[in-house]
């Protein structure tokens, strides 16, 4: 491959004889190298598309993904698809149902079918059982009536109105439900009920947890990176292993050791007790405090890290100068060397922040309900209840956050924009 | 650099002796962890090994369906035999998670309780949630879950699993809904605000529980004075020594069971498995070792007496026990616990 760059890199003066114009041979030198690039990047490029945006694509198409009714009732949708929605639909809607039913019975499809309308109104899961139990119909009675005998509800408006409403193939139900928003009957967008509406909530509280996590990660990393970036190797390289050895370390033993020290007869506060300074226990875990120490813990490496490199590469000549010049200690400090350690900020402001806006192990298991974040909700629908769809959604949510954060990072903190404010 | 390659190839052997050895005649049974698995090995995995030359590897999980979901579909089932409580066997049953179970190949019908019969499923054993509490720090011994809600009573934190499920009837029952009533209550919308606006009551003083483990420790640890619980492992809790208490009045019996996996590779060794462990003397066994009631009443007179009295099928727990209503939670769990999770968060 190098033999290809070096030909290009250094193309002879045109010979003399050859036709081809240089400009189409340089062209084709070109060429050839960005093929050799693009050669290049393509494991990494198809590593890329086949582990993350291929999932993550197909993670967001279940949020909208709605294939319960609309695949397994096609001709029950076929026929209400002229129906006014005023009143329950005419024997041919009731027939369809009842046939298709009928062939859904004993397979996985009638307990999808069940599970679905189950989330439009909880009771209409054991309708289904219930009616798919009695079927197939007698051909002879008509359907309506047999239906309305195994159950009542058949006859009631709002049953078809579920139907009609869950049987689209594509439903913004799970996207609406995860900002806290629903549809009613007349198909408007409204907010949800009052004891659903959580989510919002619980992105803002994702937002500020990491936003007071990120500053305590600032505050206590930036004095130790600037104390590394100015100690001699030796003496930096110790203090490097301090901040990496806990790095090394599982998180969830971390976590545990955590228990082990906050908890109401744990090393903390029996330490507070015998100095006097409290007389009960203080309750330091399944609260926010326990949740903060942990994480701010757990994350503080990768503030130090991105710090200390870049303040490493400052030189300790402008410091010298200005103090030379006769500029105070703080102001010499404030004015030339904390703005050059912006790009070291904003690189570990930003990781710790994402970091935390999907941390999940350790608000679960030292925090109580009011600590969890976005991602235990998310958790919570793929492993308990199983709704995937609703897990998606939550995700998509996040991700759309992450990436919103991203870019106002690129667009006022990113590297471009320090280096202009570095110019000015 | 010797060292990193030996060791390589040492790992490599390790993965493949392991890839080879699951794929032979070894059954993967997943429960749900701590005591009650001790208990299982000892009256269960070892002597079925011993007696049939199948190994049986242990896993445990908190109860989630997700993960038999994924396997199921994705076709590539790991777990063989899987502990589940009732509403998720009927919830996978019909949803075709699980493998549908000749009963006669396990057992004459007429021999077990009637729950422990299910379509895909065997009952393992009974359990109850029950109120506990550690008797070195309470002075007076509490007797219901009105008790539990008496915070000038009974000063410092409670436990509850945290979910809708048994969570919501305590609220009920300290309420003063009676036992035979809870579920009708339940069932309204009217009922299901009653519950949440009794647990506003305490939700200050609740502190959630998820694995089954942690109440004993909580408790035993001054952590929690009185928590819900699932009886054995406070039984397990007493045997080490701890002095904690179990109140049988307001607790919520049911049956755990065995189900295969749709599309396990090893389905005769798991039926086998499943036979084994109905078998009277073996469900003796695991009742000595952990106070869960035996599913097989020809197990009831293997029983010592003094163990009979400490298990949830005993006739003195059972005055003032309710059972499960499994139907309720099929139909009602998803939502419920929804809301649950939404008004936790609050």
């Amino acid at each position: 491959m190098s033999t290809a760059v070096d030909t290009s890199a250094a193309v002879p003066l045109p010979a003399e004889g050859d036709g081809t114009p240089l400009k189409k041979r340089l062209r084709r030198a070109e060429r050839r190298r960005n093929l050799l690039f693009g050669a290049l990047i393509l494991p990494l490029a198809l590593v890329v598309l086949v582990a993350f945006i291929w999932p993550i694509g197909s993670l967001l198409t279940i949020g909208v993904d709605n294939p319960e009714i609309h695949d397994n009732l096609p001709r029950t949708l076929a026929v209400l698809e002229d129906w006014n929605g005023s009143a329950p639909p005419d024997e041919a809607a009731f027939r369809a149902l009842a046939d298709e039913l009928a062939a859904a019975k004993g397979s996985p499809a009638i307990a999808a079918i069940a599970k679905r309308l189950n989330r439009e109104n909880a009771g209409y899961r054991s309708l289904v059982m219930k009616t798919a139990r009695k079927l197939p119909l007698d051909a002879a009675v008509p359907a309506r009536e047999a239906l309305v005998a195994i159950d009542a509800q058949w006859g009631e408006l709002a049953t078809w109105q579920a139907i009609h409403r869950a049987g689209g193939a594509l439903t913004p139900f799970y996207l609406l439900a995860a900002i806290d928003r629903a549809i009613d009957a007349d198909g408007d967008i409204v907010a949800a009920p009052e004891d659903e509406r959580i989510y919002v909530d619980v992105l803002l509280r994702t937002f500020w947890m990491s936003l007071i996590v990120t500053v305590c990660c600032l505050a206590l990393g930036f004095p130790v990176a600037y104390l590394m970036a100015s100690l001699s190797t030796r003496h930096s390289n110790m203090l490097m292993i301090f901040v990496l050895l806990p790095f090394w370390t599982s998180v969830l033993v971390r976590v545990a050791a955590w228990i082990v020290l906050l908890q109401n007869e744990g090393l903390v506060n029996r330490l507070l007790m015998w100095l006097g300074l409290t007389d009960s226990p203080l309750q330091l875990l399944f609260n926010r405090f326990g949740v903060y120490v942990a994480m701010v813990h757990i994350l503080l490496p990768f503030m130090v890290l991105p710090l200390y490199s870049v303040m490493k590469g400052i030189s300790p000549v402008y410091m010298r100068a200005a103090l030379s010049l006769g500029c105070p200690p703080f102001r010499s400090f404030w004015k030339i060397y904390f703005p050059q350690t912006l790009p070291g900020i904003g690189a570990g402001g930003l990781l710790v922040f994402i970091m935390c806006m999907g941390y999940y192990i350790t608000p679960a298991l030292l925090g109580g309900p009011k600590e969890q974040m976005l991602s235990y909700f998310i958790a919570f629908y793929t492993n308990q209840t199983i709704n995937w769809g609703m897990a998606a959604a939550l995700s998509a949510v996040l991700l759309a956050a992450t990436l919103l954060l991203y870019m106002v990072y690129a667009r006022y903190l990113g590297p471009t924009r320090v280096k202009y404010m570095k110019a000015r | 650099m010797k060292h990193a390659a030996s060791f390589l190839r040492a790992a490599v052997l390790v993965a493949l002796g392991g890839a080879v050895g699951t794929a032979s005649a070894d059954i993967t049974v997943i429960s749900f962890g701590g005591a009650s698995q001790k208990a299982q090995d000892k009256a269960y995995y070892a002597p079925f090994a011993k007696a049939t030359g199948v190994k049986v590897v242990a896993g445990e999980y908190n109860g989630e369906q997700a993960k038999v979901k994924a396997m199921v579909e994705a076709g590539n089932v790991t777990w063989d035999v899987l502990e589940v409580e009732s509403p998720e066997l009927v919830r996978g049953c019909e949803e075709g998670l699980f493998e549908k179970i000749d009963f006669a190949q396990v057992g004459d019908k007429a021999d077990f309780v009637p729950a422990a019969v299910n379509e895909c499923g065997v009952g393992i054993f009974v359990w109850s949630t029950a109120l506990a509490y550690n008797a070195d720090r309470l002075k007076e011994a509490p007797t219901s879950w009105a008790d539990f809600w008496n915070v000038d009573k009974f000063p410092g934190k409670r436990g509850l699993r945290k979910g809708a499920k048994y969570t919501l009837e305590f609220a009920l029952l300290a309420d003063g809904v009676p036992t035979s009533d809870v579920y009708k209550v339940l069932a309204t919308p009217a009922g299901v605000d009653r519950a949440f606006a009794k647990l506003d009551k305490l939700k200050a003083n609740i502190q959630w529980w998820e694995a089954g483990a942690q109440p004993p420790q909580l408790l035993a640890s001054g952590d929690l004075v009185m928590s819900a619980a699932y009886n054995g492992r406070i039984s397990a809790a007493q045997v080490e020594g701890k002095n904690l208490k179990v109140v049988w009045n307001g607790s919520i019996y049911d049956v755990d069971s065995w189900a295969i996996p749709k599309g396990s590779p090893n389905k005769a060794d798991a039926l086998k498995f499943i036979r084994f462990a109905s078998q009277p003397d073996n469900q003796a066994v695991f009742s000595g070792e952990i106070a869960y009631g035996p599913v097989n009443l020809k197990a009831v007179p293997a029983i010592d007496a003094k163990v009979a009295a400490g298990l949830p099928t005993s006739p003195e727990n059972m005055t003032g026990a309710m059972a499960t209503d499994t139907e309720f939670w099929v139909e009602h769990g998803e939502n419920l616990e929804q809301r649950f999770n939404a008004w936790a968060a609050r």
